[in-house]
């Protein structure tokens, strides 16, 4: 048999394939089967195994780690949907145990302190496939060439301030629209502004988008929140500390997985924003001292 | 008879890939999140997602019963993994309460193959698709397959190798077609060509 007929795993059209199958849908935190199990009654797609959300990771400080395997475990066996967890950036041991955990995709995170401040995970070496996050389109395409099937806007996260979510968003569709527009000869230079390679910059050019599929994240706490990110051409919406640090959250999952779906609606919109109870107090992102800011981990 | 419209159930998953595929082969295309786009189509193709996640939307937003009516009364549809789950009569391995809109008399197990980890793509054999063709790529994604049919049902694929040799993961039933895996994601149009042919007859 060739290598093309025989049953192949962990192929880029598999692991690119899964992350096509979350769009338009909710990825949402979770720290306990029991928080797991109400993401899933909401309609998540998928949820983030973790000891803490973002903005008690914020609060408490200290070195921000992989989850126990006993707690991913838990959370694995609570639900049917897709189970996520963070590796912190650089860490491939962490992504080693993650992946012989059995877990769906792996988040490269910034949201954790970081375990090399030089090289990302090599991402192709694993079977289990990965999400990283962006600000710009270079961070994005360098993820991708490092084997990321998956790429989400990183906001601040743990803040319920969504400013950042929507400069990074922006920022990804303004580079985008502007490679789209450029002739070929001047895509080496672009690709050197980039910082990223030059066959990546040139799929980018002629697809008018990302090769894999870009999800949003870091400081959506509301429906109308994940409406504009779908708006602003996020595929999709991570949300963190936005759930389950407001007063209801079963009823804000299910009103964000709504709006995710009917995100041009505002009719619906307006309906599914009404009685959510309090939402996440947050903080301003301006507040958040500069060497705190988890955005800017990763390069 | 004009040429038909064939949605797409938008209400979450791979919906643009299918509507790629259908638009390459010339066929008119809506994506479809409420009753009154679902009004507007001859066809319907129900995408890869999240089937959990489609039921509580479709269910919700009134969308499950004028589905389910739309296939009873004949409407051409197809669906691809969670897609075929959506339109099995019976399903194992879902959550509790979880409901589907129906119509394959077949019973279809949700993430039979394994996690992400045991996701993979193999080629197929189809002979549906005509004789000569070379074999389908096809891609399973946390995928499903059927594992009782009914009388009325045609088995048109199987895997052909490893441990799930065997197991069926292509059905008919009429104009009902269900796939495990996700032929808009391979640029092979084949299976939804067999589709637009399906949608033509009816």
């Amino acid at each position: 048999m060739s290598e093309e007929t025989q049953s192949t795993v962990g192929t880029a059209r598999v692991k690119r394939g899964m992350a096509e199958m979350l769009k338009g849908g909710v990825i949402m935190d979770v720290v306990t089967p029991e928080q797991a199990r109400i993401a899933e009654d909401a309609g998540a797609v998928a949820v983030m195994a973790l000891e803490r959300v973002p903005a008690d990771i914020r609060a408490q400080g200290g070195v921000a780690r992989m989850s126990d395997p006993d707690l991913i475990d838990g959370i694995i066996d609570a639900v049917s949907i897709p189970v996520m967890a963070k590796a912190r950036i650089g860490h491939f041991v962490e992504a080693q145990v993650l992946q012989s955990l059995g877990v769906d995709y792996i988040d490269e995170s910034e949201v954790l302190t970081p375990a090399d401040y030089e090289h990302h995970i090599d991402k192709w070496q694993f079977t289990v496939p990965f999400v990283c996050g962006a600000t710009n389109l270079g961070e994005a395409l360098r993820r991708i060439a490092e084997g990321a099937a998956m790429i989400r806007s990183k906001g601040e996260a743990g803040t319920g301030d969504v400013s950042n979510a929507t400069t990074h968003m922006r920022q990804l569709r303004d580079q985008i629209t502007r490679l789209a527009s450029l002739p070929e000869d001047e895509l080496y230079v672009a690709a050197k502004e980039l910082q990223a390679p030059y066959e990546l910059v040139r799929e980018v050019a002629q697809a008018g988008k990302l090769p894999v599929v870009l999800f949003t994240a870091g400081g959506i706490a509301t429906p109308a929140d994940a409406a504009m990110m779908m708006q602003l051409g996020a595929e999709g919406v991570f949300v963190g500390s936005g759930i389950f640090k407001s007063g209801d959250p079963a009823r804000r999952a299910e009103a964000i997985v709504k709006a995710t779906t009917f995100y041009n609606d505002p009719d619906t919109l307006a309906k599914v924003s009404r009685g959510l109870g309090e939402a996440m107090v947050g903080i301003n992102v301006a507040d958040v001292p500069e060497p705190h800011r988890l955005a800017e981990r990763g390069w | 008879m004009p040429q038909p419209t064939v949605g797409v159930l938008a209400l979450q998953g791979d919906v643009r890939e299918h509507q790629r595929v259908l638009t390459g082969l010339g066929a008119a295309t809506l994506a479809v999140r409420t009753p009154g786009e679902l009004d507007r189509v001859d066809a319907l193709i129900i995408p890869g997602g999240e089937s959990t996640t489609m039921w509580r939307l479709a269910r919700t937003f009134g969308l499950l019963e004028p589905l389910r009516q739309r296939v009873a009364s004949g409407m051409p549809a197809y669906g691809s993994c969670a897609g075929m789950i959506m339109l099995a009569d019976r399903i194992e391995g879902g959550v509790t309460g979880q409901e589907t809109i129906g119509g394959m008399d077949v019973t279809v197990r949700r993430n039979a193959f394994g996690r992400q980890v045991d996701s993979f793509e193999a080629d197929l054999d189809f002979p549906a698709l005509g004789a000569t063709v070379p074999p389908l790529r096809a891609v399973f994604i946390r995928a499903p397959w059927v594992e009782k049919v009914g009388d009325g049902v045609d088995v048109l694929a199987r895997v052909a190798t490893g441990a799930s040799a065997g197991r069926i993961v292509a059905v008919r039933q009429g104009p009902l077609l269900a796939t495990s895996f996700h032929p808009e994601l391979t640029g092979d149009a084949r299976v939804h060509a067999l589709f637009l042919d399906i949608v033509k007859e009816a």
